[in-house]
């Protein structure tokens, strides 16, 4: 039994570590479809397409991902704006939102996939820096750095989003939209400038959590086909445009699928997210913390 | 405009697959019913999602699981008990559409883009679920023999991939049928119904939940039966290929481009698309034509939301009315 146990505190362990990773790439979502009701599924493109600019800038200038990530949120910021822009001309002001719309979104995530094979290959890519092999040991657990260094990444962007979000004019002006958008034309304020910018917001986190991804594991242009499920499977459990309850949803999942990928091997671990997310339809759709 | 009933209309669907099977056997070249095939079956999956996406308006990503399940139960029932190509399709209808109707009870009663979520991931997990079942196969997948000719009743033989052409040039023809009885029918302007207004819809009467289970119902067995005689084209059948993207972008983009308020949309769309790749596909690489599908559908979606019929008809109203 003594093995066992080993195994299990690390399967926890590496779960809880893997969950903080989850929460950041769900954090955008979390906005786009629970705060602005915008289903993005191309979101996991754009984490991909941050994995990419971080493997470019990494292996060609020899920069951190992390630092290359951080550089590159202005322009994932202008590219979500400009996205919601094309969304909003094409679709919401038609009120054409729900079944084009998708198609528009889906059509994107094709789109960036396969313009990401024509460019890179369809190889598996990695990046090179100092923490990427050892791992920090406490007791009979392993903390591989690997996934230590995105975990605590990840919090810091979660809790600066957190912060965003309550604190400031801009982020309370983004939970009023996503109440009653109606009251905030009332009060004389651009629902759709909002919206942009919430939305802007959203893809920005894709750079950060698209480098954290190529720290923790190769990337392949097909790889964000995986996290479709999983980020809405969160975002759904966790109760839509809940931050808090996302990040509980995050390391809830990631502790599942880490006990999961331990005890019945790692090719059955892209299933408890689908389970995840058909068992929170069909008893508590509002998920944990829903409104 | 020339009034066609569902009788009429029937038969002359029919004696245009009479036509096409006559001409294909005419010219009897394996090539083109290799290819021919392949669009046919594009037409079955089109027609399919627009049953529940165009007519209902709720939208099914996971056109490659349901596609998948016709396939894999075809790959089962070869190993566990061989039996003939027309009840394979029976059975894949059935698998299909079994789960087509639970994926319908568990998310339709939500809002709108949870069925959307759900279909795309239920494509992950049956990839998964297969990847791990030795008996299908596994990541390996599975070999199916394909005879070189079947023997009919009173002796004749047929090349195979004929017989395999002329079952989904039926399938093709039942399916369009069965889009355009449905488009007339009470069921159709119930599916019409929802796609405009759900809440009015629900509040003048209609079954709005039995009515959307129907549709799924109904479009996850089309897809289904597309995808039980596939292994018997294929000869290897793999899970990559059986769950491939194209799949699913294939049947969104071709009713999106062609139309998606009829059955003639859908048709349209995939002969255009089907054999815009069949020739691309030979020309250039498959990536850069799958490339093309996505840019085409983005921009069919954001220029012309009615699609090829609706540029049509638009251009029709104008010359009619100057």
């Amino acid at each position: 039994m003594e093995i066992s146990w080993d195994l299990f505190l690390n399967a926890i362990a590496a779960g809880l570590l893997l969950g903080a990773f989850y929460a950041a790439v769900t954090a955008g979502i979390s906005i786009s479809f629970g705060m602005l009701d915008i289903v993005n599924i191309a979101h996991p493109a754009f984490v991909i397409l941050g994995s990419y600019i971080a493997y470019f800038f990494n292996i060609n200038f020899g920069v951190d991902p992390i630092l290359v990530s951080i550089i590159a949120l202005p322009v994932f910021y202008l590219l979500g704006a400009s996205v919601y822009q094309v969304y909003y001309l094409s679709f919401e002001k038609r009120g054409q939102d729900s079944l084009r719309g998708l198609a528009f979104f889906f059509g994107l995530l094709f789109v960036t996939e396969v313009g990401l094979i024509l460019v890179f290959g369809v190889d598996y890519r990695y990046v090179e820096a100092a923490y990427i092999g050892p791992s920090v040991h406490i007791g009979i657990v392993d903390f591989p750095l690997r996934m230590l260094v995105p975990c605590l990444a990840a919090l810091a962007l979660f809790g600066a989003l957190q912060l965003f979000v309550t604190r400031t004019f801009m982020g309370r002006a983004i939970m009023a939209v996503s109440q009653d958008q109606l009251a905030l034309q009332l009060m004389a304020v651009d629902p759709i400038k909002i919206k942009r910018i919430a939305f802007g917001v959203s893809i920005a986190t894709c750079a950060v959590a698209g480098a954290l991804l190529i720290i923790i594991q190769p990337v392949e242009p097909s790889v964000g086909r995986e996290y479709i499920g999983r980020i809405f499977a969160i975002c759904v459990l966790g109760g839509l445009g809940s931050m808090p309850g996302t990040l509980i949803a995050a390391v809830l999942l990631g502790v599942v699928e880490s006990l999961t990928a331990t005890f019945y091997g790692p090719s059955w671990a892209p299933a408890v997210s689908f389970g995840f997310l058909l068992l929170t339809l069909a008893f508590r759709p509002a998920g944990l913390f829903g409104r | 405009m020339i009034v066609v009933n569902t009788g009429k209309f029937s038969l002359i669907t029919i004696a245009v697959g009479a036509v096409v099977m006559a001409f294909s056997h005419w010219v009897n070249v394996d090539y083109l019913y290799f290819a021919s095939y392949t669009i046919l079956q594009f037409i079955v999956l089109a027609t399919a999602w627009n049953i529940l996406g165009g007519y209902c308006g709720y939208v099914n990503f996971g056109s490659a699981a349901f596609f998948a399940m016709g396939a894999y139960s075809s790959v089962f029932m070869h190993k566990f008990f061989p039996v003939p190509i027309p009840v394979l399709i029976v059975i894949g209808a059935l698998v299909s559409g079994i789960a087509g109707l639970g994926m319908g009870y568990l998310t339709l009663r939500l809002r709108g883009s949870f069925f959307a979520i759900a279909t795309l991931a239920l494509a992950v997990v049956l990839q998964t679920l297969v990847v791990n079942w030795d008996f299908v196969g596994g990541s390996r997948g599975a070999y199916i023999i394909r005879p070189e000719t079947l023997e009919l009743p009173g002796g004749i033989e047929i090349n195979y991939i004929e017989y395999l052409f002329f079952l989904m040039l039926s399938l093709a023809v039942f399916a369009i049928i069965t889009a355009r009885t449905i488009e007339r029918s009470q069921l159709g302007f119930g599916f019409a119904t929802i796609r405009d207004d759900e809440m009015a819809a629900e509040a003048s009467g209609v079954p709005t939940l039995r009515v959307k289970l129907i549709a799924t119902t109904i479009s996850g067995a089309f897809m289904g039966m597309a995808g039980a005689p596939f292994p018997y084209y294929i000869g290897y059948l793999q899970p990559s290929s059986a769950f491939g993207l194209e799949y699913a972008v294939n049947s969104i983009a071709m009713p999106m481009i062609g139309g998606t308020t009829s059955w003639i949309g859908p048709l349209v769309g995939a002969i255009l698309l089907g054999s815009a790749q069949q020739y691309a596909t030979v020309t250039i690489s498959s990536a850069v034509n799958l490339l093309i599908v996505g840019l085409m559908l983005v921009g069919f979606v954001i220029i012309a939301p009615n699609g090829i019929v609706g540029l049509v008809q638009e251009r029709l109203r104008k010359w009619r009315q100057p």
